[in-house]
């Protein structure tokens, strides 16, 4: 079992009037960066580094981070500034990203070469993560929504491409034309760092993601469809010509642990206050579902479960619908968020049970606990921090063996969860040449 | 009142292609706005009277087949050239509305053989000189075709209080075509104005007055630009003039080609 710690870092400014339930309307890319403060911003982000290290000292297998541009919920724009910082202060844990917005990279190769240095700095410790992004990214970045799926797996393909074998090559597809593909730096781990896939919605990306055998990780959705979209990742694996298991299977959720059932509690309400996600039910914050789901950018017929009925009324405007729509990817208050598992909040004596409730239906072999964020503290975090590594990781690992919930790191497939099967052979027949010419030269 | 028109199909460049035609006078080819073609409109049933009007969906619209290889309005009127040759349509009035117009210049920049005049009303695809051609994708596709008519009232007069669900359909759907031929730039096309000046058949700019959609300025430099023409403005019109100001549109319209 892999555990991993993920904080969505949120610009916390109680001056602003945004943070909390209460004060200025929060609409989504309407909010003025006017009322950005780079000292407070300077404050946030090495507390959140901080938290980081802390979380590795606690135990935790990987540190991940997330990306997210133009709101004040995730501060994580340049992520990969974040994970370069990290991969030197830290020493032992995975720095995992999910993920980079492939489609609004007008020069993926470019980021390519960031993630390469960012695996040798870390003496490979990379887990690189590529997301399609909401519209949102879209918009702020000004990349074509029509062609959003078209460019993540162009930008993929170039990017692994880079990475696994030898340059220069030319590359000429679709959207993305470079004359002469030969980053001089190259990734620790050979033939890549492996890549984790995370997701709410698209079916498309679950069957890319199965036909790639890239561990699919489900951020923060219901139980239920997470568990039918897992299904789905299986019967594309089957249809792949493999039989998929924990490895290939991600959770994120949140998780909060605390000194005593009443801090746990209070301190838990705080996920949906601030700007963490502005925009969950308590937050009174306004999603512009309109530039959410651009059009083009995500099937508007082919959804998973988690998200099918909810998304496309959204999209579509139609308010009528979504009275009836099931909240699938856990917005709602706090007590419905907390009934369904969606929060698991309390000391460790009564959120083991409840992360064992978890572990027991969806069955992963990667989980990551979400906590720290919203309007939660430096100190909220770290009491959990140390609750989480003095009690709680140790119960989930006897948890993972029981259960036999493996990682991508605990199994020697022969090939990992995290590489494509063309990948790992062209990389196989590169050491086999290698060792012939050794074996030439000896001779 | 009110023509039954023909509902038709015809292949181009490998591409199915929906038109409606009705009436009798000259030819004219109504090109339609971003939003799609909303049908035949009591504006197409008013140029009726006096053309042989023919309302194609442009291709990727409606029930058009979609280019998939389409990156730019030029496309589109380079089909819309090869559309006029398979309907073997000769003296042809282009009149194109919003980004049918936009696709109506370039096809004028490049082909006038069976043109005879152009018609452009609110048409994009020149970067104005001073602000900003408006961003449908940064607002709620109702809320752009209601900012597309100069008052509430037209609006309504024009699609009722609670537009039809297969109107909004259409402007949802049609947002992804027009984000796939000019998503970047937003609306114009650097190169068109320059080639403006190679238009050699009469040109006629009608504006709106309260279009808050493209700026006025645009319609300016499509005068400045197009050799032979002359540039109307119609009062208490905005982005949608032909079906706010329909018998006004008409008649300039009527003027232009009998004149």
């Amino acid at each position: 079992m892999f555990v991993g710690y993920f904080t969505e870092r949120p610009y916390q400014d109680k001056s602003s009037g945004y943070f909390g339930a209460t004060g200025r309307d929060l609409t989504d890319l309407s909010m003025s960066n006017r009322d950005y403060d780079p000292k407070l911003g300077a404050d946030l982000y090495n507390r959140y580094l901080d938290e980081k290290v802390f979380a590795e000292e606690m135990g935790f297998d990987g540190l991940m981070l997330n990306e997210h541009h133009s709101t004040p919920f995730c501060m994580g724009g340049v992520m990969n500034v974040e994970a370069s910082i990290l991969a030197r202060i830290t020493q032992r844990a995975k720095i995992v990203l999910l993920g980079n917005v492939l489609p609004i990279w007008e020069d993926p190769l470019w980021l390519a070469e960031e993630l390469a240095e960012i695996d040798m700095i870390s003496r490979g410790r990379l887990v690189t993560g590529w997301v399609r992004g909401t519209g949102r990214e879209s918009v702020a970045h000004n990349a074509p929504p029509p062609f959003n799926w078209e460019r993540f797996q162009e930008a993929h393909d170039l990017v692994v491409k880079a990475w696994s074998q030898p340059g220069p090559f030319r590359w000429e597809s679709d959207h993305y034309q470079f004359r002469y593909v030969n980053p001089w730096s190259r990734p620790y781990q050979n033939p890549h760092p492996p890549i984790w896939i995370p997701g709410v919605m698209s079916r498309n990306t679950v069957k890319w993601a199965a036909e790639h055998r890239y561990p699919y990780v489900m951020l923060a959705t219901e139980l239920g469809p997470t568990v039918e979209s897992f299904k789905y990742y299986e019967e594309c694996a089957r249809e792949a010509g493999y039989e998929a298991g924990t490895q290939h299977r991600g959770y994120l959720w949140k998780v909060h642990v605390d000194e005593t059932e009443e801090l746990a509690e209070a301190t838990a309400r705080k996920y949906i206050q601030g700007p963490s996600n502005p925009f969950l039910e308590g937050n009174q914050g306004n999603v512009r579902s309109f530039i959410q789901n651009l059009p083009g950018l995500t099937s508007r017929t082919n959804l998973l479960p988690t998200s099918q009925v909810a998304s496309a009324a959204r999209a579509r405007g139609k308010t009528d619908q979504l009275k009836d729509a099931p909240k699938s990817d856990m917005r709602g208050t706090f007590e419905e968020q907390s009934d369904k598992m969606g929060i698991v909040y309390g000391t460790p004596k009564t959120v083991i049970p409840k992360i064992r409730h978890v572990l027991e239906t969806l069955r992963p072999g990667s989980i990551i606990f979400w906590d720290g964020d919203g309007a939660m503290d430096h100190d909220d975090a770290m009491r959990s921090l140390r609750l989480f590594g003095s009690d709680v990781l140790p119960a989930v690992r006897e948890m993972g063996k029981e259960l036999e919930l493996d990682s991508p790191f605990d199994v020697d497939d022969e090939i990992p969860a995290g590489y494509s099967p063309e990948v790992v052979a062209a990389a196989k027949a590169a050491e086999a040449r290698a060792a012939a010419q050794a074996d030439a030269a000896g001779a | 009142m009110g023509i039954n028109p023909s509902e038709t199909q015809v292949e181009v460049a490998g591409l199915s292609v929906r038109y409606f035609r009705g009436g009798s006078g000259p030819v004219a080819l109504k090109l339609h706005h971003s939003t799609g073609n909303p049908g035949w409109m009591a504006s197409d049933d008013a140029l009726a009277e006096k053309f042989d009007l023919i309302v194609p969906d442009l291709p990727g619209y409606n029930q058009s087949d979609r280019p998939v290889w389409a990156r730019s309005v030029r496309d589109i009127a380079i089909l819309m050239k090869r559309f006029i040759e398979e309907l073997q349509l000769k003296n042809v009035t282009l009149i194109g509305c919003g980004l049918g117009g936009w696709v109506a210049a370039e096809l004028a920049t490049m082909y006038d053989t069976e043109l005879s005049n152009l018609v452009v009303s609110g048409a994009p695809g020149i970067k104005p000189n001073e602000g900003f051609i408006e961003d449908q994708i940064m607002m709620d596709w109702e809320e752009y075709v209601q900012l597309s008519f100069s008052s509430a009232e037209n609006y309504l007069e024009t699609y009722g209080e609670d537009a039809a669900e297969v109107y909004k359909e259409l402007w949802d759907y049609s947002r992804e075509m027009t984000a796939r031929l000019t998503w970047k730039p937003w609306m114009y096309n650097k190169s068109l104005e320059p080639l403006l000046k190679l238009v050699n058949i009469p040109s006629l700019i009608i504006w709106g007055a309260e279009d808050r959609i493209t700026p006025i300025i645009c319609g300016e430099q499509y005068r400045d630009a197009l050799p032979n023409s002359s540039l109307q403005v119609i009062e208490n019109a905005g982005h949608c003039v032909e079906h706010e100001e329909t018998g006004k549109f008409v008649e300039l319209v009527s003027e232009f080609i009998g004149r």
